[in-house]
């Protein structure tokens, strides 16, 4: 047990030493997010006017849907590092080590989360810089980081099974083209869920994207719904512990297709 | 620990069969001793790596059991994977990472720390000579650093078998040679056994204590390098004619003479096995000549592996996967 604590911790190590690396990175995937909030929210400032929107300015109401679909766009392509690690050979140098199976995949996680959780946090302050507030003040900040990392986790976890089953570049782009936008279109990120039309709606009740959007959009408003903020995270939260419990699956098949 | 009574490797009658029914190994069985260089030649897709591929724990085989120190591979892959130090194919190095964070990761995950670990790595990157780069990004290395950090990767925890998958291929001729010498050096210690897989001859000849040529996921003939040759008996003749020749009249002629024998014509080439090259070929060529027949070239060779190949394989050594490098042909 102490070894697979320090196994994941040194897994853990090896992973944020090469996202304190490449700072760039970081930068480089902070550009849409920026665009969305500056030039998006710019263009639709008055979509807050519309009656029933309900949000004081649109901005305000912009900021976790651009969160929560940065994360899902950045850790959509965890499937390609996992790609990259098979090809070297790095992965089959880990699994010829006395290194834990389960440290492999923790270290994954882990770094999926801080990194999803740094970006999360920054495009909070980009957004702060565009004009919004936040009434559900600091605790309604923290929900919607850790719903945006439990939403990263969910698609984290199946680009990385997609890469260790698949094994092809082209299967993780097109899972992203294919996901991303729909994924964020058929949710309440960009307008407010009673504006919507009412397939939409229904759709939407289905997707984790606005699982995410409705558990951190209760904990920011100025009245918390925490009822809200607790069921649609729960859904998050099993969700993600579903696909993390799928990617631990394709990983024993990798194994026995080397 | 009983080291030196116990094998290095042994494996026995190792089957794997992959999806879509390509039999990779069929009952393939080796024996590596301590300290010893052991040698896993064949072409691609003759079963190596698959064999470096169970015997490192990475997968299971179809039946056949195989032990390394002791540690019995299928039962025990944890225990078998701390004695062990694979450098593969594929490097394995994380090339955003330098090449002392590469080293202190991997001494991490053996349970080394503190000042045994540094010192280890300190060690490492001196004797591989890369001590100035040791601070750089691995993707700047050149192919031979990378292969230098693979194998010091390989021998940090002080393994007491490491596994070399074909160490040199892709390599330039003078990455080539250091690798060798390397590896020579290695070899040097008696507490660690090499078993090094190669498509190349001459890398197996020069590197390997004991041999096995691996065909079709079988062993098809071991022994030390001089061993297996010297079974061949005679040199390899070879006379390369200036015309198209009477097959049948060149073939008596040669016959007849004393000491020469298994005449293989191929085009204007002719090989046969002497005794004695060295004094066959005055012999033939008087013959030769006093019948009219031209000699544009005459070679003698001690038997190669390529020859030994093709006797117990039935087919010339391809090497086909990339360019020959010199003097990979296997005539020594």
């Amino acid at each position: 047990m102490s070894g697979l604590f320090v196994h994941t911790w040194w897994m853990s190590h090896r992973r944020l030493k090469a996202l304190l690396r490449n700072p760039g990175l970081v930068v480089m995937t902070l550009v849409q997010p920026a665009i969305w909030l500056f030039l998006f929210g710019g263009l639709f400032r008055k979509v807050a006017e519309l009656p029933g929107f309900g949000a004081a300015s649109y901005v305000d109401y912009l900021v976790p849907g651009v969160v929560v679909m940065s994360a899902v766009s950045s850790n959509m392509w965890s499937g390609m590092g996992v790609i990259d690690e098979i090809e070297r050979g790095t992965l089959n140098r880990f699994l010829v080590s006395p290194v834990s199976r389960s440290a492999i995949l923790n270290a994954g996680v882990i770094e999926q989360a801080v990194s999803t959780a740094i970006q999360s946090l920054i495009i909070i302050l980009l957004g702060r810089l565009a004009g919004a507030s936040y009434p559900g003040g600091v605790l309604g900040v923290v929900v919607l980081a850790v719903a945006s990392i439990l939403l990263g986790a969910i698609f984290s976890a199946l680009s990385s099974t997609m890469g260790l089953l698949v094994r092809q570049r082209e299967t993780i782009i097109g899972l992203s083209v294919f996901l991303l936008l729909p994924l964020t279109f058929l949710s309440s990120a960009f307008m407010a869920k009673s504006l919507m039309p009412s397939w939409i709606q229904n759709v939407a009740a289905f997707n984790p994207l606005n699982w995410s959007l409705d558990t951190a959009r209760g904990a920011l408003a100025a009245d918390p719904d925490w009822q809200a903020v607790a069921v649609h995270g729960g859904w998050l939260l099993g969700l993600a512990a579903l696909m993390i419990w799928l990617s631990t699956l394709s990983f024993r098949s990798y194994q026995k297709s080397i | 620990m009983q080291t030196t009574a116990m094998n290095a490797v042994e494996a026995d009658s190792l089957v794997k069969t992959y999806p879509g029914g390509v039999k990779a190994l069929d009952g393939l069985s080796i024996t590596v001793r301590p300290g010893e260089v052991f040698g896993l030649l064949g072409p691609n897709g003759a079963g190596k790596s698959t064999t470096i591929k169970i015997l490192t724990t990475l997968v299971r085989p179809d039946s056949g059991t195989a032990t390394i120190a002791g540690h019995a591979v299928l039962s025990h892959p944890d225990r078998v994977r701390r004695v062990i130090g694979v450098v593969s194919q594929r490097s394995g190095a994380d090339p955003m990472a330098s090449g002392r964070d590469n080293l202190v990761l991997q001494a991490h995950l053996y349970g080394m720390r503190g000042a045994e670990l540094e010192r280890r790595v300190a060690e490492l990157l001196d004797r591989f000579d890369l001590g100035d780069a040791a601070g750089r990004q691995v993707r700047t290395y050149s192919g031979g650093m990378q292969r230098r950090l693979d194998v010091a990767l390989g021998l940090v925890h002080r393994p007491r078998v490491l596994f070399l998958d074909e160490p040199t291929t892709g390599l330039d001729p003078e990455a080539r040679a250091a690798m060798w010498e390397e590896i020579a050096r290695l070899a040097g210690d008696d507490s660690l056994a090499i078993l090094l897989t190669t498509h190349y001859l001459d890398e197996a000849d020069r590197l390997a204590g004991r041999l096995a040529i691996v065909d079709g996921g079988r062993v098809v003939a071991e022994g030390t390098p001089e061993g297996l040759k010297a079974e061949l008996r005679g040199d390899a003749v070879h006379l390369e004619l200036r015309e198209a020749p009477d097959e049948q009249r060149v073939r008596s002629l040669i016959a007849a003479l004393s000491g020469i024998r298994e005449i293989v014509f191929d085009g204007r080439r002719l090989s046969a096995r002497a005794d004695d090259g060295a004094a066959a070929v005055p012999i033939a060529l008087a013959a030769l000549d006093q019948a009219g027949v031209p000699v544009a070239a005459v070679t003698v060779a001690r038997p190669s592996l390529d020859d030994v190949y093709l006797r117990h394989a039935g087919r010339r050594f391809a090497q086909t996967d990339e360019p020959v490098t010199a003097g990979a042909g296997g005539a020594r």
